[in-house]
């Protein structure tokens, strides 16, 4: 197939911004808004009654609040995996990936903060994490952490914009109402393309995809740190770290392929996102299916090994007692189906890859689940076993969360090109002369 | 070159001082730790309290007055059924079985009141704490109610409020007026009915004596029948308390976890 020119790669990446939206596209603001707003209003009642107008309880203190934390600070993680650590690695499959991967990371990490604010009893009281810290908690290296990712991506992501928010400013002024164009303008920073603006720019994010590669691993570390440190059976295990941080990455390539799958099919940009990209794409995700199946291996062999009765209750609980079908899904989400799919080349497809991704991530937002709530249900000491079925103010927020997360994307993709444009003419440009690109 | 130097000289200077205020930091929180080491080493009191299983005829006695000294919420069956009733203090059921031998035996377990806490380690705002006579306390006003220490402690003997806490108006006149009443969103558990031993200290001051055995005497001590709840000092070899937890039938609650309770159990003969 004959490389694109970079002429071609601009006026089609840039269509999107100038058409007019249709009305799929109102419709699907509205909805995702309504849903969003729904959530907000049934925040503002746990606000006023408290936390029992959800279906915690004692002993699961625990539930679908801190399950959507790790999952979606997990999904922001396949942002900085595929633009950082596959730039580290010169990656060329990885370029038409870069934008969408690190928007969902911008996207993804206010929603995942959010959600632990949304689980405190007090949430106006936030501020004393930083005004009284206590330097042992966990809690609080996620503080730091979180915030320190959230900060850095956003510039990352931001630095990787600026080229093609010059390219917006040159080619859509006439094109575009005067909000945008003040938009582009101020945001471009006088971006001109000249040679030491390049050097700098790359410079730059060589050094931050290094620096983004070792905060990826510790933020994930850390939020499974959360658990892992309590002795509560269950979750006091070293692996739950490298399983946090591989279970994060699966979960988020699998999102930024659908999201990558839509985008391709919305705006035609089937000459840029190629078969050959998702295939590749496809065995990545192949290889963290297979790290993933190993480290769940290793933490439930080692636990049944072991046979320590409070370990052991919450090993039945899951493996054959009530979270028994909860398990058996996840587990069938995250191995058993997408194993063939992804291993067998007929299968691996783009018509396939689409529904993959989902169902992974329905099973990795099923893994939290199964790490979180049967060890909160089955304490050391033998009180009555805790049952927990979460309420209508806990599924209306955690929907309001996706919609959230879905609606930010949506928009950003009407404003800013979603193609990385830069990347995918380098990409080009290393085709052509073999050159080692970035 | 010269530029350069000067960026270095600065840079130096700006990372030495940064080193420096971490150091000057830390260095002044470990201090703090120490101090408290040396507290307990000067042979202040150390509450403990040993619960004899031979004696506890499960009547729930303590329970009760346990409840009625710390305010703690009324609680309605729904709430119950939920498992959102706070009692400081509630008797565990253990079902221990041998061949066919089957026995139930019942534990009044209170806060153990660690002397290495799971839950102030992991706490975000030390709004959980140990004092430096060994009880560990609760801040309502600082706690933001993230419910880390409730999951963090193996015996689940933390509470949170998960809504207002309610009393039938009847109830509400002889609120202990010593004792906080809590409220929505924030964690609590048993201080070893911290505020009697206030008022002991108080006393003593007044008399113009040291506290005395006998003085601080928990609620659920005081209202035990058949006298199976030890408290006193552990500190003080002389005292009851620490001639019991020598016993050959003490025992600690998971003591396998290291968390060294001070609540120290006798098993039944």
């Amino acid at each position: 197939m004959s490389k694109p020119s970079a002429v071609d790669v601009e006026s089609k990446v840039l269509a999107p911004l100038i058409a007019k939206p249709g009305r799929g596209f109102w419709i699907a603001v509205s909805l995702l808004g309504g849903v969003f707003f729904w959530g907000l209003l049934a925040w503002g009642w746990q606000i006023k009654n408290g936390l029992r107008v959800t279906g915690l309880n004692a002993p699961v203190f625990w539930g679908i609040y801190l399950v959507n934390f790790v999952f979606f600070i997990g999904i922001s993680h396949a942002g900085t995996l595929i633009s950082s650590i596959l730039r580290i690695a010169e990656t060329e499959w990885r370029r038409p990936f870069t934008r969408a991967a690190e928007a969902i990371t911008v996207f993804s990490l206010p929603f995942g903060a959010s959600s632990v604010i949304v689980d405190l009893g007090r949430p106006d009281r936030l501020l004393n994490v930083i005004l009284y810290p206590h330097f042992t908690s966990p809690i609080l290296w996620d503080v730091l952490c979180i915030t320190t990712y959230l900060a850095t991506s956003c510039l990352y992501f931001y630095l990787a914009l600026i080229p093609d928010i010059a390219l917006c400013r040159d080619r859509l002024s006439s094109a575009v109402g005067p909000v945008r164009r003040w938009l582009y303008e101020m945001l471009a920073l006088g971006w001109t393309g000249t040679k030491v603006q390049w050097k700098t720019l790359h410079k730059i994010m060589g050094g931050m995809s290094v620096f983004l590669f070792a905060l990826v691993i510790s933020v994930h570390t850390n939020v499974s740190f959360v658990f892992g440190l309590t002795t509560k059976p269950g979750w006091h295990t070293a692996v739950i770290g490298p399983y946090f941080v591989v279970g994060a990455i699966y979960s988020g390539v699998a999102t930024v392929i659908v999201a990558m799958i839509a985008i391709r099919k919305l705006f035609h940009l089937e000459t840029y996102l190629t078969e050959d990209h998702f295939n590749r794409i496809g065995k990545f995700l192949l290889a963290l299916c297979c790290f993933w199946f190993y480290f769940t291996c290793v933490e439930f062999l080692t636990v049944f090994y072991g046979r320590e009765t409070a370990h052991m209750a919450v090993f039945n609980a899951k493996f054959f007692g009530e979270y028994a079908w909860l398990f058996w899904t996840m587990f069938t989400c995250c191995f058993i189906i997408p194993l063939p799919v992804l291993a067998i080349r007929r299968l691996r497809t783009i018509a396939n890859l689409v529904w993959l991704g989902i169902v992974i991530n329905i099973g990795m937002w099923l893994e939290r689940y199964s790490i979180i709530v049967p060890s909160g249900a089955r304490p050391y000491l033998s009180w009555e076993i805790g049952r927990y079925t979460p309420s209508w103010v806990e599924c209306s927020i955690t929907a309001a969360w996706f919609s959230g997360f879905c609606l930010l994307f949506l928009v950003f993709t009407r404003v800013f090109p979603i193609l990385t444009v830069w990347e995918i003419n380098e990409e080009s440009a290393a085709g052509k002369t073999n050159l080692p690109a970035g | 070159m010269e530029i350069k130097d000067q960026n270095r000289r600065d840079f130096l200077k700006w990372f030495g001082a940064a080193v420096g205020g971490v150091w000057a930091f830390t260095s002044r929180a470990f201090a703090a730790r120490g101090e408290d080491e040396q507290v307990q080493a000067r042979g202040k009191h150390r509450w403990g309290m040993v619960i004899d299983l031979d004696r506890c005829t499960g009547c729930q006695a303590c329970v009760v007055a346990c409840s009625v000294e710390n305010n703690q919420m009324l609680g309605g069956p729904e709430e119950a059924a939920l498992g959102r009733v706070i009692r400081w203090l509630k008797i565990l059921p253990r079902t221990e079985a041998e061949g066919s031998h089957i026995r139930q035996s019942l534990v009044p377990m209170p806060c153990q009141q660690c002397e290495d806490p799971p839950c102030t380690r992991v706490c975000p705002t030390s709004a959980t704490f140990m004092n430096p006579e060994g009880i560990v306390g609760q801040v309502y006003d600082r706690c933001i109610g993230c419910r880390y220490c409730v999951n963090a402690c193996p015996y689940t003997c933390k509470f949170f409020n998960w809504g207002e806490p309610q009393w039938p108006k009847e109830t509400q006149t002889p609120f202990n007026p010593d004792v906080s009443v809590r409220y929505k969103g924030v964690v609590e558990k048993c201080l070893f009915c911290h505020q009697r031993l206030q008022r002991a200290k108080d006393k003593a001051r007044e008399e113009g004596r040291k506290i005395e055995e006998g003085d601080y005497v928990t609620a659920c001590q005081a209202a035990c029948p058949a006298q199976a709840i030890v408290f006193g000092d552990l500190n003080d070899p002389e005292s009851e308390v620490s001639r019991l937890a020598l016993s050959h039938r003490s025992f600690k609650m998971l003591e396998e976890l290291g968390t060294k309770p001070k609540v120290i159990y006798l098993r039944e003969g």
